[in-house]
């Protein structure tokens, strides 16, 4: 039977049937980090239970680091705490962490493709919903709740219904200036913010197989913010050329295996899928956010929806309220809207290759006068290459502040904040209510380049025009 | 180790209007630099509740008539975005026993259904049906029926779908499965060891 690479990967993990009827799934590869993780060895403790696989469990910390701090103790105790629990948990089970010291630490989402320890064919587990960002490799990656972490550090294995397949074919080719942020902030405004509830996504078509590694990250990472617990490309040449030479990645011996094996993963032609979704390239353009969830986008050139052009009762209310909490006017246009901070970072474009194709525009202009630009690496290895090849001097020469690694001020819970109700412009992944740290701060989403047309001009702009991209 | 058997809920409810509310909303990340779960029901929905100085905005969760409410209704897509567990945690510690809302989102249904709580979805007009009783009697009892997937309130019945898997594990007590996934460790060496990237 002709089966999708979700079908291969899931049945070949299926351990077994439950008495409920879900699947008690293995868990190939368990990342934590120090948010979700502590209460759930508290959890093992209680019970009396061990780590049952720690070589297959990885950590590191990126939530709570304070991106202009190195040294600990840190000025917040919590954190501090955080950090050391995390530490104490590692050590006491034999589980791997990667820590500040190691200098491979990062945004876990970062962390596990830059080892190689995310690789095609498997499952991933991480309490995390932007674990879906794994998929890129042709891996199922789930996030999952605490008592689920508990779950699988104590047994590798955690209890799942499956999931369906919707196959989203994006043909023909991306416009200049049109990015993967784009593409997946497309695909989110049209299938909508739970459109995929229930739904593993495939990204395929032309140009997912043209994007690199980098960008079918920047979509899997987004998966969930369509509502879709998992989502993923197919593993191909591509894939197969990031992975080799990584630290976990099979050895020279092991390799010709490795990868027939990953190859024998991929979704047969023809295989059956749940729902399909074709989209044409040529109709993404630079995309933003208007509201407080990430369906709420526009092209740049558009305006912002007016609640009085709609009779959708909760098309109305929800533009309603988005635009009373965004203080922005309906049926203007987003162009123009001024900006308080431009964040550029996160787990889904905190990667190398964000930073290169900004650098490539920024050089030689500024950041606008009173807007606070951060750029915030996503690894301490990604921050490493981006000094090798003199980013951060391009970005600090423009007026940007270049950071330690961390995830920053994509959810603050770190000093990176907005303050009152401050405009970002933002390179992350959701721009709810409050999800900067302030309960009045705004965001807008957009992709990295987006972000710096943005802060050298102050206010929401498109960057095919502030770069002459063409 | 014998759970509950979650059969029904009954108690006062109260309606938090509105699509799409995230898990952020729910409870707002700086609240989750903790190490236990323990307090977290004193800042769900903080943000929406609170002023800046601390003190309260219009919410119904801020209304006395509603203090003693264990069943929390609300719209579609409820506990979307992040995958944190302090959301559900928050919900279940500030004295919720049950969700009744248009849909969830997955992560956040899973993870409320392993700690019995259970999510039932129901159309948006019988929630608004729920909702006009509350609103006019917040002492009314509502009986959200997990086996008859069904909730009564002041002489009404209708329906509330629970997810297979959840309902099951739900009635019959296995809603936690810790102990169901130990008893199949075997199995799971079995079955790593047929995997090269495990078996080396």
């Amino acid at each position: 039977m002709r089966k999708s690479l979700f079908e291969k990967v899931w049945d070949a993990h299926a351990v077994r049937t439950l008495a409920n009827g879900q699947t008690q799934l293995l868990v190939g590869t368990h990342l934590i980090h120090e948010v979700t993780s502590p209460q759930a060895f508290g959890m093992l403790r209680d019970l009396g239970l061990k780590v049952a696989m720690p070589h297959r469990t990885f950590a590191t910390v990126d939530h709570i680091v304070p991106t202009d701090q190195f040294a600990e103790p840190y000025r917040d105790p919590l954190a501090q705490a955080m950090m050391e629990e995390l530490r104490k948990n590692c050590a006491s089970t034999g589980i791997t962490f990667f820590d500040r010291a190691s200098g491979k630490q990062g945004i876990v989402h970062i962390v596990g493709p830059e080892q190689g320890i995310t690789q095609p064919g498997t499952t991933i587990a991480c309490g995390d919903s932007h674990t879906s960002t794994h998929g890129a490799f042709g891996a199922i990656a789930f996030g999952i709740g605490t008592t689920q972490i508990r779950d699988v550090l104590a047994t590798q294995t955690m209890a799942l219904g499956k999931l369906k397949v919707r196959r989203i074919e994006v043909s023909g080719k991306l416009l200049p200036g049109v990015y993967a942020k784009d593409v997946i902030l497309h695909i989110i405004r049209t299938l909508g913010v739970n459109g995929g509830t229930g739904f593993a996504y495939e990204y395929a078509g032309e140009v997912f197989d043209r994007f690199t590694m980098e960008e079918r990250m920047t979509v899997c990472n987004m998966s969930i913010e369509g509502g879709a617990r998992a989502g993923y490309v197919n593993p191909d040449e591509t894939t197969f050329a990031y992975l080799q030479g990584r630290p976990y990645s099979p050895k020279a011996a092991q390799w010709d295996a490795a990868v027939a094996n990953w190859k024998s993963f991929a979704s047969d032609p023809g295989c059956h899928y749940d729902d399909v979704v074709k989209i044409a390239a040529a109709d993404i353009a630079p995309t933003v956010t208007w509201g407080i969830n990430p369906g709420q986008a526009i092209a740049i050139n558009e305006s912002i929806p007016d609640a009085a052009k709609t009779n959708v009762v909760d098309e109305k209310a929800s533009i309603e309220e988005a635009l009373a909490y965004m203080k922005l006017t309906p049926g203007a246009p987003i162009k123009g809207t001024k900006i308080d901070v431009a964040f550029l970072g996160s787990c889904t474009n905190g990667r190398l290759s964000d930073f290169q194709e900004v650098a490539r525009f920024l050089k030689g202009r500024k950041v606008a006068a009173g807007v606070k630009a951060i750029a915030v690496p996503g690894s301490q290895i990604v921050a490493l290459q981006c000094i090798a090849q003199g980013i951060d001097r391009v970005f600090s020469d423009a007026g940007f502040e270049w950071r330690e690694a961390g995830c920053s001020m994509c959810l603050a819970m770190n000093p990176d904040k907005l303050i009152g109700d401050q405009l970002c412009a933002s390179s992350s992944n959701r721009n709810f209510k409050g999800r900067q740290g302030s309960p009045t701060g705004r965001t807008i989403l957009m992709s990295p380049l987006m972000v710096a047309a943005a802060a050298v001009n102050g206010s929401i702009a498109d960057a095919r025009e502030v770069f002459a991209v063409n | 180790m014998a759970l509950e058997k979650i059969i029904s809920i009954t108690g006062p409810a109260v309606y938090v209007p509105g699509n799409d509310i995230d898990t952020d909303r729910i409870i707002p990340a700086r609240f989750m630099k903790c190490i236990v779960f323990d307090g977290l029901g004193e800042f769900l929905f903080y943000d929406v509740r609170k002023n800046a100085d601390g003190t309260d905005r219009p919410h119904p969760l801020n209304e006395a008539r509603f203090k003693r409410a264990t069943i929390l209704l609300s719209g579609a897509n409820f506990g979307c975005g992040s995958s944190r567990e302090h959301a559900p945690q928050a919900i279940q510690k500030y004295g919720f026993k049950a969700v009744i809302a248009e849909n969830f989102a997955e992560i956040f249904l899973g993870n409320c259904t392993t700690l019995g709580l259970p999510c039932a979805t129901a159309s948006r007009e019988d929630i608004a049906k729920i909702a006009a009783v509350v609103a006019q009697e917040p002492t009314a009892e509502v009986v959200i029926d997990v086996v008859k997937q069904e909730v009564r309130f002041a002489g009404q019945t209708v329906k509330a779908e629970v997810r297979a898997s959840a309902r099951d594990a739900l009635i019959h007590g296995r809603w936690d499965p810790i102990g169901e996934l130990l008893d199949g460790l075997p199995a799971v060496q079995t079955t790593a060891a047929k995997l090269p990237y495990l078996a080396a």
